[in-house]
């Protein structure tokens, strides 16, 4: 086990540098510069910048000044947004995306697995119907649409929820971004548990407890959904892959300052040191709990062994 | 899985006299040729063939989600594919068509005309320059449509290629590329598809679109991948690829013609649950700007348009997210229905 994870700790950083490598290739190989967005600027205006963020150095000197940069994690300052560094807007932007994915795939993990198992338990009565019509319905509704479709309902007619706004925890702004981030997962939760509860429920060792006159609650809780939520543990970590993408759009629709809004305006701004500073810190991230993940599908399920 | 139909084939071919003795056997020569199966001969009976597709076949009409889905599929292409064209024809709106009356470049509900009453020539009501939504949700479900279909493609020529190769070459080599796999499953990379989208968009309307296509289709092939190594590498250890082997088939060939082409079944399904994935991902690239530009339009950036006047004007939203949801789900009710029906059959293998 020490060694699967020691291989897999090392192997994060070649895997960054491969990461930051590609994306500030692209940056560099884009036409155009941060400065040529708005207005031509005067030639000497022009050179004074050059100078001064080192773009007329050959392309190896700038590579590995950043390289060097991302060693000290100073990623240097933003260039759109004046004055303020990379890992102020980081250190910012980060609860609040964090925030938002955590309250989003609890909540998607506490409906999705309550739902699958109820599918399971009660397989083709109308409940298992009509929650895997609704999962599929979650699956087929794109958040983009999703999201202000439920602002429309609860923000602009009943005037229930704030459209726009974020607040921190417990509040109410969180509810509908975190609601339309979850929809997509807790449909997904919901098919893997119910499957994965399927199969656990017709082993021998479920038999046998039932046998032993085990409750059906006991018989659920203590035993049965360990195994069955071995899908829905080793598809946390693809599914971090898809949150983050997915908190991109939510952060859009809602307009919550988050890592997703920052990003995308940095890459329409063609700001590099934010672009490679954020992808930089969600590649680690996703690397990192890939691992963890890893780890506890190992811990959870005796079989499998590293 | 054989339907027997009891018809006696050869009129001489009396039962045996005790259950003992063998059946006299009389092929005249006039049959000898229209004999198609041993056992029609000894019992008499014509038993008429039916293969694995035509089984699947049926086995998905039983499934009234899957066909009600299929159902769905076929009417939104159809009306996709030649919606556009009839709207011209028939009144002149298309996805680009602005009025020139200063009075009708307004957003109109649906069934409403200037002045407030009914009329019927908007029935999903106009934007804000005064374009006729659902001809621009027909056009956009052309695009749409033509986007997932043509990355999906590629998508499938990446993932089968890559991983019949794997399956096939096995030990290290196998080992590697499938680590490559699994590393990039677990990478949200359509960030870096975010950049490049951002950076380097293409010059021409086509070029933007063969942009996507391969963008869309390099996120979406590692599943593909994974699938038809496994079936690849179930497959390898049988008779007819030793029987290749020995004769001397080259690598390539014996990958390309003789494991891939049996690798079909899952192949086929998983890329029906491709489609929508993979519409969805265009769609969202379109919402924030990245994927189909104007003066193109697909499902995705009508519905960034809508949610811009979303509080004033909902219907400019609605209608694209209704037409787009409605697809995805039949989509993956076909995609589910064809998984179901290939699935035992494949098992059987």
């Amino acid at each position: 086990m020490l060694r699967f994870i020691i291989r897999r700790v090392v192997i994060i950083i070649p895997m960054l540098l491969i990461i930051v490598s590609i994306t500030w290739g692209l940056i560099r190989l884009a036409p155009g510069n941060f400065y040529t967005q708005e207005k031509k600027l005067a030639p000497a205006l022009e050179q004074n910048l050059r100078d001064k963020y080192g773009l007329d150095k050959p392309w190896y000197v700038q590579y590995r000044k950043v390289l060097w940069n991302m060693a000290r994690f100073d990623f240097g300052n933003s260039l759109k947004y004046e004055g303020q560094s990379v890992n102020q807007i980081l250190f910012r932007a980060l609860p609040v995306s964090a925030t938002l994915g955590l309250c989003a795939y609890l909540f998607a993990l506490a409906v999705g697995i309550t739902t699958g198992t109820l599918a399971a338990l009660r397989q083709n009565s109308w409940i298992d119907y009509a929650s895997m019509a609704l999962a599929m319905l979650g699956i087929s509704i794109p958040n983009f649409v999703l999201g202000p479709l439920l602002a429309l309902l609860f923000a602009l007619t009943l005037f229930w929820l704030p459209p726009a706004l974020w607040d921190g925890f417990p509040s109410r702004s969180i509810v509908l971004p975190s609601l339309t981030l979850s929809a997509l997962y807790i449909a997904y939760i919901a098919r893997l548990t119910r499957s994965g509860m399927l199969e656990v429920l017709r082993s021998d060792y479920i038999r046998t407890a039932r046998a032993k006159g085990l409750s059906e609650s006991q018989v659920v809780f203590r035993h049965a959904l360990r195994g069955g939520l071995l899908p829905v543990v080793s598809f946390s970590g693809p599914a971090l892959a898809f949150l983050i993408t997915g908190t991109v759009v939510v952060e859009r629709v809602f307009a919550l300052p988050g890592l997703g809004n920052y990003f995308i305006n940095a890459c329409f701004n063609r700001d590099e040191p934010l672009i490679i500073g954020i992808v930089a810190f969600i590649a680690v991230a996703v690397l990192v709990f890939n691992l963890l993940v890893d780890i506890s599908y190992g811990l959870i399920d005796p079989r499998i062994r590293y | 899985m054989t339907r027997a139909r009891k018809r006696n084939v050869l009129k001489d071919n009396q039962p045996p006299a005790t259950p003992h003795d063998p059946p006299d056997l009389h092929i005249g020569h006039e049959y000898a040729f229209a004999v198609k199966d041993v056992r029609e001969v000894i019992t008499g009976e014509v038993i008429a063939g039916t293969s694995l597709w035509r089984d699947a076949w049926r086995r998905l009409l039983k499934n009234k989600l899957a066909v009600l889905g299929m159902i769905i599929v076929i009417v939104i292409v159809i009306a996709a594919l030649i919606g556009p064209a009839i709207i011209k024809g028939a009144t002149g709106y298309s996805y680009d068509f602005i009025p020139k009356d200063q009075a009708l470049t307004k957003s109109f509900p649906p069934f409403r005309g200037p002045g407030g009453e009914f009329s019927g020539t908007h029935p999903m009501g106009t934007d804000n320059a005064g374009r006729d939504i659902f001809a621009r949700v027909l056009s956009g479900g052309q695009i749409s449509l033509m986007v997932a279909l043509i990355a999906t493609l590629v998508s499938l020529v990446i993932g089968v290629s890559y991983g019949a190769t794997a399956g096939y070459l096995g030990g290290q080599i196998d080992d590697l590329m499938m680590r490559v796999v699994d590393v990039l499953y677990s990478l949200p990379y359509v960030i870096i598809v975010i950049v490049l989208l951002a950076l380097l968009p293409a010059k021409t309307p086509t070029g933007q679109l063969a942009q996507l296509f391969l963008a869309l289709g390099a996120v979406s092939w590692l599943t593909m991948a994974r699938i038809v190594r496994g079936q690849v590498m179930s497959l390898k250890n049988q008779e007819f690829i030793l029987a290749a082997r020995a004769t001397g088939v080259s690598t390539p060939k014996i990958i390309f013609r003789h494991l891939v082409p049996n690798t079909l079944g899952p192949v086929i399904v998983y890329a029906t649950l491709t489609v929508p994935t993979v519409m969805l991902s265009e769609a969202f690239l379109s919402f924030l700007g990245l994927g189909v530009r104007p003066p193109r339009v697909s499902w995705g950036s009508l519905a960034a348009d809508g949610a811009q006047n979303l509080a004033i004007y909902p219907w400019q939203l609605i209608f694209p997210g209704i037409t787009m949801a409605l697809m995805l789900f039949s989509l993956n009710f076909l995609g589910d229905g064809l998984r179901d029906a290939l699935d035992p059959q494949m098992r059987k293998d």
